[in-house]
């Protein structure tokens, strides 16, 4: 396998897990929008850093962001870029209805295999 | 509130595209990384378009984390793939990379999927939710059974 690839899948799997533990992690702080009109900016960051949840994913992301480096040194931004993020959309829905309990519907799966065809397409 | 909704996705999209491409147009300056020195790249967070490029993903990460408070993860990701096409154009016409035809076409696919999505439910409907919302029914119906 081209070490582009590897590079890109090892940006899928880091983004994945950090997405689905960042999701779970906003869910359980609540409606950031109204936290910060109540409590102010200041008390958002210090709620949100003080999450343990949150710290995990944003270990798992800083992991994707330096994969993501890596691939952008060995590709084009056009080729790398949208796949690393469809192929991370598609692993994400997998990952909110197994993880997150989410009502992936069938107008969700549809969205997915359009996307799957579409990174084909982008790897022409 | 939908105003401010609104506002949030167009800033995932704009500061994410954005970001990304700057971040390609650092790394042309820093080179190809090495594999045996792998941890070489992180002194390209010293190059001014990373710099830009990161406080560009920070600005998506903040609009993001906002989002996901409001919505399911897998209404989240695929409303923002507008992005996608915003990578691809600063692709083409600022750091003038070759964008073929099936790029494009695979970039429109993906964006009929994602946009395809955006008119289904944002939130799933949890049971508690659907206890919550009939405890005050109930509850009202209780009182008018008292009486």
């Amino acid at each position: 396998m081209p070490k582009l690839w590897i590079a890109i899948a090892m940006i899928v799997v880091f983004s994945t897990a950090g997405d689905v533990l960042l999701s779970r992690s906003m869910k359980g702080i609540g409606d950031m929008a109204e936290l910060r009109d109540r409590k102010g900016l200041l008390a958002v960051i210090m709620r949100v850093f003080s999450d343990g949840t949150f710290l995990i994913a944003l270990s798992c992301m800083t992991l994707g962001f330096f994969s993501l480096l890596t691939a952008l040194s060995w590709g084009d931004a056009s080729l790398v870029v949208p796949s690393s993020a469809s192929l991370t959309f598609i692993c994400s829905a997998v990952a909110a209805k197994i993880f997150l309990k989410e009502d992936v519907d069938h107008r969700r799966w549809i969205s997915a295999a359009l996307v799957c065809v579409g990174v084909a397409l982008l790897a022409k | 509130m939908q105003l401010r909704k609104n506002l949030v996705y167009l800033a995932i999209m704009g500061f994410g595209g954005i970001g990304d491409v700057l971040l390609k147009r650092g790394m042309q300056d820093f080179g190809v990384v090495d594999l045996h020195h792998p941890w070489h790249v992180v002194t390209a967070l010293a190059n001014p378009w990373i710099l830009v490029g990161i406080v560009c993903l920070t600005g998506f990460f903040a609009s993001y984390l906002t989002a996901l408070s409001w919505h399911d993860l897998s209404y989240v990701l695929p409303a923002t793939a507008m992005g996608y096409v915003v990578v691809t154009l600063l692709s083409r016409y600022f750091l003038h990379e070759q964008v073929s035809g099936w790029r494009w076409a695979g970039i429109l696919l993906i964006s009929c999927g994602v946009g395809f999505v955006t008119r289904g439910p944002a939130v799933t409907e949890r049971k508690e939710d659907q206890r919550k919302e009939k405890e005050p029914l109930a509850a009202a119906k209780g009182s008018h059974e008292l009486a």
